[in-house]
């Protein structure tokens, strides 16, 4: 029998008849007005619009007008549980998830204590099991305490369903720790998703090394302080046969390195998130700290290589490194304020206004990688399919929204887009057959 | 309907166009006769209160402004990180938020973090003057500095200045590398290759790696070696550093002007006897120090706003209802 991986609170089964949505899932060549029946949490029935009727007990929601989309994946989230409930908990962080579109999320282990032991990871998942209003999985760390000094318990952990390994926040810094995780992969399986920073050509950095620093006087985060190790790790995976994932690729030399060990037949994958894709180091330039995370937002060059490196397919998904922080702990000079920013309630909107809307991706391809992280770990990719489990968001891409105007759905506003308006309202989304989210309704003046 | 204008404040060089140095410079001036009084001051903020608030060590600074408010009669309250709530773990809001309850006309801000006055200035109503913020911006030792130069040179336009030594780590270099191309100077920036931040030409300025064309300087503006680096390895000694980069009486030619902010580290970046030179103006830019923190908070709190006068402002608002 297959260990679980994916846990979440249990809920009703969905019974929904969609009608009348623009379907759109580029897996399933499916890009056509439809009526989709839900019941018992699976998709029953797909049909022409004005084709299908609401049996008993189904809720028939008109869709003319909106978007349905297969739910998205996100790779990447901090969910700080345990240890730091005041900047989000499994209960908050899967609410976000849920307003954002998403069925499924992967939390990361750098939280207090680090997730780095099969007896936490239980706990958590006992946890998931009551709070989760949308499936989670867990990510354990590489190494205990994320110390890069000795390798957890991986084979245990795997059985009690950790879906795979990380010590992100932290590179693995010493490239013999790595190899030996990977050596261990072969035993255990379960990808190793790999923050990717030298701290030697780090060091003490806030911000991206370049003319914006200069100006600011801040110490610099140069783009090779992470691609040397992207070199490094895909040689490290390609010698060994491992499989490893790098998140949060932020630099025109790192998406060289990937397609380059890609082409050369490594088993690597990569991810970008929704703020590298969409802003630069420009926005640092304020000085506000909602603009720090880590890896840092960079140049105008970068991002055009991330854009081109989700087109082309170097880079696999899309992950938001949703991180939350607690509003006093942002609100201090630059240098001084944790690193990271908020995104799952933001990265399909952030994305479709700023990358699809201006001509730049097909809204296809966006949907595409925002969904093609489950497959990356070894889980069912969502689908719009008859006989799937339904993981479906009903989106208005014509309604505009200002960000924080209503608040989040997370605990902590450490968002960068706060206050931008963005198009693309989610308006519901089903996650693992249960319907996780509705938007509030319009009260009209 | 009143248009509100906010308080206006001196955060960063880029806050003052070119006009708006040269108005705060004269002002300066005119302080400066009254520096030559027997009394020293004059009734300008008489009911209003400076805090100065300094999270670094300093004396000229801190010293300066204290004296600059006093002399233009306003109450002063200084607060000092060592000694005061800070020590107790309080945040930079709460300190803010505390000492903008007794109603200061303006606070000055010193701080080991780039953008704190930012920060401090979305915080507070009064205005808030930029005293130093990590290694970005120190905007009152720029004026300071090109209130004395233009007093020895008159105007710097095509003038040529080399800033020497460790840019890296210095607040100062960027705010002269600003102030001094506005005012029309060619800035050359040198120092150890390690000490020049990548991308610094983009402040308006040249990079070059050595002084061999350290001749064509007008003024030589050396910058304190930060001694506390050295266990970083920016550089392999400051015997080395001193071996290239030393600003001695062999280096500075008899046309060139000699600036350093201080502290100096004697022996480091400047030799003993460049320091005693004739050219060397270090006394006279701790003299500006007084005058033009006096004008700054002159303009700040008393003086015609910088950019759009409060009265037409309003005038204009009246008009278009």
């Amino acid at each position: 029998m297959s260990v679980p991986r994916l846990f979440h609170a249990p809920a009703v089964p969905a019974a929904l008849l969609l009608r009348g949505v623009h379907a759109l899932d580029p897996r399933a060549d499916l890009d056509a007005p439809a009526d989709v029946l839900v019941r018992d949490g699976r998709i029953a029935e797909i049909g022409p619009p004005g084709s299908l009727a609401a049996p008993d007990g189904v809720e028939a929601v008109e869709g003319e007008g909106l978007h349905l989309f297969p739910a998205f994946f996100d790779p990447h989230v901090h969910l700080r549980t345990p240890g730091q409930e005041h900047k989000e908990t499994l209960a908050s962080g899967t609410a976000a998830a849920a307003a954002g579109g998403y069925c499924g999320i992967v939390a990361m282990p750098n939280t207090s204590p680090t997730l780095d032991s099969a007896p936490l990871l239980r706990a958590l998942i006992e946890q998931a099991r009551r709070e989760a209003r949308v499936p989670v999985g867990f990510m354990p760390a590489i190494t205990r305490a994320l110390a890069g000094a000795e390798l957890t318990d991986m084979a245990e952990l795997r059985d009690a369903g950790a879906l795979g390994f990380t010590d992100d926040g932290k590179p693995v810094a010493a490239a013999g720790m790595l190899r030996r995780a990977l050596q261990y992969q072969r035993l255990c399986g379960g990808v190793l998703a790999l923050h990717e920073e030298d701290p030697s050509l780090s060091g003490h950095g806030v911000m991206h090394e370049g003319a914006a620093s200069a100006r600011l006087g801040m110490a610099g985060i140069p783009s090779i302080s992470e691609s040397t190790m992207v070199a490094r790790d895909a040689a490290l995976a390609a010698y060994e046969g491992g499989r490893v994932h790098f998140q949060h690729l932020s630099c025109v030399e790192s998406v060289q390195a990937l397609a380059a060990w890609k082409a050369a037949g490594a088993h690597v994958s990569g991810e970008a998130s929704p703020h590298h894709l969409t802003l630069t180091d420009e926005s640092v330039r304020s000085l506000d700290s909602r603009f720090k995370m880590n890896p840092p937002l960079r140049t105008e060059p970068d991002r055009q290589a991330l854009i081109a490196g989700l087109r082309d397919g170097t880079i696999d998904c899309v992950a938001t490194d949703h991180a939350p922080h607690a509003r006093h702990e942002k609100e201090v000079p630059f240098e001084e304020a944790p690193m990271g920013v908020t995104g799952l309630e933001t990265a399909f909107p952030v994305l479709y206004t700023d990358l699809v809307l201006p001509g730049l991706l097909p809204l296809g391809l966006v949907i595409e990688r925002m969904t093609a992280g489950a497959a990356l770990l070894a889980l069912d990719t969502p689908r719009i399919a008859v006989g799937e489990s339904a993981n479906l968001a009903l989106l208005d891409l014509a309604a505009e929204w200002e960000v924080g105007a209503r608040g989040y759905a997370s605990k902590s506003a450490n968002s960068c887009f706060e206050g931008r308006a963005l198009r693309g309202v989610v308006r519901l989304t089903v996650a693992a057959g249960a319907v996780v989210h509705r938007a509030p309704v319009e009260v009209p003046a | 309907m009143t248009v509100p204008v906010g308080p206006r404040h001196l955060l960063s060089i880029d806050d003052l166009d070119r006009e708006g140095i040269e108005r705060i410079l004269d002002r300066a001036a005119s302080f400066a006769e009254v520096a030559g009084r027997e009394i020293k001051k004059v009734p300008a903020l008489r009911g209003r209160t400076v805090v100065n608030l300094f999270y670094e060590a300093s004396t000229r600074t801190s010293s300066s402004f204290e004296l600059a408010a006093k002399r233009l009669s306003a109450d002063v309250v200084s607060v000092r990180a060592a000694t005061s709530s800070v020590t107790k773990g309080e945040s930079l809001k709460d300190t803010v938020q505390t000492l903008t309850a007794y109603d200061p006309a303006a606070i000055v801000i010193r701080s080991p973090h780039a953008g704190a006055a930012q920060l401090v200035a979305r915080w507070t109503d009064a205005a808030v003057v930029n005293a130093g913020d990590g290694k970005h911006e120190h905007p009152t030792q720029a004026l300071l500095d090109v209130y004395t130069l233009r007093k020895r040179l008159g105007a710097l336009d095509g003038r040529c200045v080399w800033i020497v030594g460790d840019v890296l780590h210095s607040r100062v270099a960027r705010s002269n590398i600003l102030a001094f191309a506005r005012m029309g100077a060619q800035v050359t920036v040198s120092g150890p290759p390690t000490l020049i931040p990548r991308g610094i030409e983009a402040l308006g300025c040249r990079v070059a790696p050595t002084l061999d064309g350290l001749a064509e300087a007008d003024v030589v503006y050396a910058l304190r070696m930060q001694t506390e680096r050295m266990e970083e390895a920016y550089v392999p000694s400051l015997r080395e550093y001193a071996a290239r980069y030393q600003i001695d009486a062999a280096r500075l030619m008899p046309h060139q002007l000699l600036m350093h902010p201080g502290p100096v580290n004697r022996g480091v970046e400047l030799s003993a006897d460049a320091i005693d030179s004739p050219q060397a103006l270090i006394a006279q830019q701790v003299e500006a120090g007084v005058v033009v923190r006096m004008a700054v908070l002159y303009e700040l709190l008393v003086g015609a706003p910088l950019e759009q006068p409060a009265e037409a402002a309003a005038v204009e608002a009246v008009a278009a209802a």
